[in-house]
């Protein structure tokens, strides 16, 4: 692995063990994608092997069938403590949504439910700043509110490996040990460690999946990359957005601030 | 593909940041698609032209208001490098987000309105970049179209930025004219400023050397202990290596030392600098999370008070006897603000005596830590910086400028050794002309020795010598300043004296030590500290003549108010047996200074 790859592992692998040393309970959001998997990789790298939190789907019901069967995979050969998170029903969440952002608050939901369930002080969570431009403004370690929500004009200080580590009452950390990757290094790791991933990021009839959601709101991308050097090759060209094909993003100008201002991920 | 590049945009508020980083992706192409009429949707939307800042200022806060809040990150490649961009808000109020993006940057870019120019923030934000360890900035003077392109005003800002900048001990690696809305001299070369030839922004980070780190000392901060089995397994990151099984390991502040006897996450041979690692030891000992690891022969000092540089964010001011909790490397200590040094002007970068840290003030403070801690002054070592926190929120951090005073060491770090210098004294005295050394001119207040040693200072320097007089007086108003009158203090005071004339000696420098020291027991241990390059001269005065000499009023002040301690009335001055040099200081001042210069042309020729 190169210098950066063994940097960036190192960098993830203390906040995952800054986040467990300090906050109690502590779970993890697994959304079966490259990027959450290649966190699990590390957690399992963190703690020898082992992972001594729950990991948690919140499950839609929308995934893609080769979703399912992948995660049904990895639970079975890292022998994960799994929980599936049912996210309420479709029509139990604001009509006047529109689809994607429907399917947003259905997820916000189910965290919120997730984590009163649970009681979890932290969560660890696969978010990059590269991906969109609210989470390149987020924190490692990001607070948030009995109620989910983000106050992000008023983020902590965070600097030289220090966090405010303590959840504020009633309310919940999230861990972002990703922040600093880019999708390409995620994919360079993903390669040089040989960890596991969906077929679907793979092309198949010309498209692939560049960002893997709900069947509903996720679109593939036209692609040729049938393997990781290709995708690689074919990042390294693209002046297309990684979250392109996320509808959720588009809706208006500033849909995704308000979807994670109100607790979306 | 290497690291990226890290590269933090600062500088006042409105001067042109968040821009300049939009338009260098703009041209050089790394925009995504689509990118471009979104920010003309939003500009539109909101009545004004183009605003490319609102790729960075994602918020719709930011946009609405125009300023950016908080720090954000975006990357872009080019063939060459990979550049990892942090755009800093530059209003004073968000200074917490500044230092947050500023923390992990290599280099900065300095923004500088060209008609404002060095505003208070630039001025800030240089202070708090030499703070987190930056030692280069590319200045760009943007809005070089609000001066008419003018190359006299753009001279004019490069001078007062590259002074100030050095000032800080910072290095100006360019000084570019832009127009960041426009694009001259971001990538592309400007047509309207044919009287520069230099490097654009682009051409500035494309060539810019990330410096060699030099080599780190071997820390490891243990964050955590995990049980494998029968083991113990001991969890961190590792600074400097390798690590290899086998190797000795002292575990500060305890001091207990062990052998390395596994790794446990598949390193193999060895662990290198940066690694997260997981080893066992040999010897079944309880190592806690928040000790560190080094080498037996290279071990941290071990204190429970330093002085610290510090920059303060809450509202709330930080005063003397202020209790926090402080997280250093993994170790997490109370510690209690011993005294304020001094708060620092950030428009004259002068430290002046104050009561209590403000919101976003920078300072230097003494902390004493309720149990003892490992640090290091090295400023790269991980065990150098740390933060400060109230109730669980960061609320300031800073670096550990000096270790413990040698008394506490003394006491508390039997393991401590000395770094030797790759240069030596003979290699410095050969280029200097002349060796090191102390002066140090003890007698009666007001006998004439501060005048005496300034003269002296002035001609040496003529001569081409380095000289540097440390007066007492001035002393007790900086590093001495929380000492007083008691034996205690004065024994300390000259201790402090004598370490820091030792260490100018050292370097090359005639140390002229303008001290009062009445006891011969202190002088006799402040000559023990650098033997052989130490002269004790006597600035010998009737008390009468002192008294003459008096223009502050301190004898007859002394009389008066009886204070008790004030040596040559209520106090006693031990003359020194056997001086290296008695000056006679009723004699003409020249007469004086010749003297003293004689003997030091003599014995300081190299």
């Amino acid at each position: 692995m190169n210098e950066h790859l063994r940097a960036l592992e190192a960098e993830t692998i203390f906040i995952i063990r800054e986040a467990y040393r300090r906050i109690r309970p502590l779970g993890m959001l697994w959304s079966i994608g490259k990027d959450s998997t290649a966190l699990l990789w590390m957690v399992r790298k963190a703690f020898l092997g082992s992972i001594p939190f729950p990991v948690a789907l919140l499950d839609t019901g929308m995934e893609y069938a080769e979703v399912y069967a992948f995660r049904d995979r990895i639970i079975r050969e890292w022998d994960l403590a799994y929980i599936n998170a049912p996210c309420p029903a479709e029509d139990s969440v604001d009509q006047t949504l529109p689809p994607a952002g429907r399917a947003a608050a259905r997820k916000t939901e189910g965290l919120k439910q997730l984590l009163a369930r649970e009681g979890w002080k932290g969560v660890l969570l696969g978010i990059r700043r590269d991906e969109e431009a609210t989470r390149a403004k987020d924190r490692i370690f990001s607070p948030r509110a009995g109620d989910g929500t983000w106050n992000f004009k008023d983020q902590p200080p965070e600097f030289w490996r220090y966090f405010e580590t303590d959840a504020t009452e009633g309310g919940h950390l999230r861990i972002h040990p990703l922040l600093g990757w880019t999708e390409i290094d995620v994919w360079q790791y993903t390669k040089a460690q040989g960890i596991p991933f969906c077929s679907l990021y793979l092309s198949r009839g010309g498209t692939r999946f560049r960002s893997l959601g709900e069947r509903n709101i996720t679109l593939p991308v036209p692609s040729t990359a049938a393997s990781i050097d290709e995708i690689l090759e074919e990042l390294g060209a693209t002046k297309i957005s990684e979250r392109a094909g996320r509808t959720m993003d588009h809706e208006s100008e500033n849909a995704f601030e308000r979807l994670r201002a109100g607790g979306y991920m | 593909m290497s690291a990226p590049l890290d590269v933090v945009f600062v500088g006042h508020v409105d001067h042109g940041k968040s821009t300049l980083i939009a338009r260098l992706l703009l041209d050089a192409g790394a925009f995504p698609d689509g990118k471009l009429s979104q920010l003309e949707e939003a500009s539109r939307r909101r009545g004004v032209p183009l605003e490319l800042s609102f790729l960075l200022d994602a918020f719709q806060v930011e946009r609405d208001q125009a300023v950016t809040i908080d720090a954000t990150r975006v990357w872009f490649r080019t063939p060459s490098r990979v550049y990892a961009l942090c755009d800093a808000p530059g209003h004073h109020e968000f200074i917490k987000h500044m230092v947050t993006g500023a923390s992990q940057a290599a280099l900065a870019v300095l923004l500088i309105d060209a008609e404002q120019g060095v505003c208070e923030q630039t001025r800030h934000h240089a202070a708090l970049l030499a703070m987190l360890g930056i030692c280069d900035a590319v200045v760009a003077v943007n809005k070089m179209d609000c001066v008419a392109f003018s190359h006299e005003r753009f001279a004019q800002i490069a001078q007062s930025a590259t002074t100030m900048l050095e000032e800080r001990a910072l290095r100006a690696a360019a000084v570019i004219p832009t127009v960041a809305r426009d694009g001259d001299n971001v990538v592309l070369r400007s047509q309207r400023m044919p009287w520069y030839d230099g490097a654009t922004a682009m051409d500035a980070l494309k060539s810019y050397d990330t410096a060699h780190r030099g080599a780190q000392p071997l820390r490891l901060p243990v964050q955590d202990v995990y049980r494998r089995g029968g083991s113990r397994v001991i969890v961190g990151n590792l600074q400097g290596g390798p690590l290899r099984p086998g190797d000795r390991m002292l575990f500060a502040p305890s001091g207990v030392t062990a052998t390395v006897e596994r790794f446990w996450d598949g390193h193999d041979t060895s662990a290198l600098d940066g690694d997260a690692v997981a080893f066992s030891l040999e010897e079944s000992l309880f190592i806690d999370a928040g000790s560190v690891g080094a080498p037996p022969e290279d071990a941290p000092a071990i204190t429970d008070v330093f002085e610290a540089s510090i920059f303060w964010f809450s509202p709330q001011e930080l005063r003397v006897d202020s209790h926090l909790k402080m997280r250093l490397g993994t170790s997490e200590v109370s510690v209690r603000v011993e005294a304020i040094g001094g708060v620092l002007d950030v428009a004259t970068y002068q430290y002046a005596p104050a009561e209590a840290v403000g919101v976003n003030g920078i300072a230097q403070v003494r902390l004493r830590c309720a149990v003892p801690v490992a640090i290091d002054v090295r400023p790269s070592s991980v065990i150098s910086r740390f933060a400060l926190y109230t109730n669980g929120r960061i609320c300031g951090g800073g670096r550990v400028r000096t270790a413990a005073t040698q008394r506490a060491l003394r006491r508390r770090s039997p393991n401590v050794t000395p770094e030797s210098h790759l240069v030596d004294r003979f290699a410095r005295a050969a280029r200097n002309g002349h060796r090191g050394g102390v002066l140090w001119l003890t007698g009666l207040p007001c006998a004439g020795k501060s005048t005496i040693a300034k003269e002296l200072e002035q001609r040496l320097f003529a001569h081409g010598w380095n000289a540097y007089v440390l007066d007492g007086d001035t002393l007790r108003t900086g590093i001495n300043g929380d000492l007083g009158f008691s034996e205690e203090d004065r024994r300390e005071n000259v201790r402090r004296t004598a370490e820091m004339a030792a260490l100018f000696a050292d370097a090359g420098m005639i140390a002229i030590v303008a001290l009062v020291s009445p006891s011969a027991a202190d002088r006799r241990r402040a000559r023990e500290v650098c033997p052989e390059a130490f002269h004790e001269i006597y600035v010998s005065t009737p008390r009468h003549v002192c008294e003459m000499r008096d223009v502050k009023g301190l004898y007859a002040g002394a009389r008066r108010t009886k204070i008790s301690g004030f040596t040559g009335v209520s106090a006693p001055y031990e003359r020194p047996i056997s001086p290296d040099l008695t000056i006679d200081a009723t004699l003409p001042i020249d007469v004086c200074v010749q003297d003293i210069f004689d003997y030091v042309l003599e014995r300081f020729e190299r």
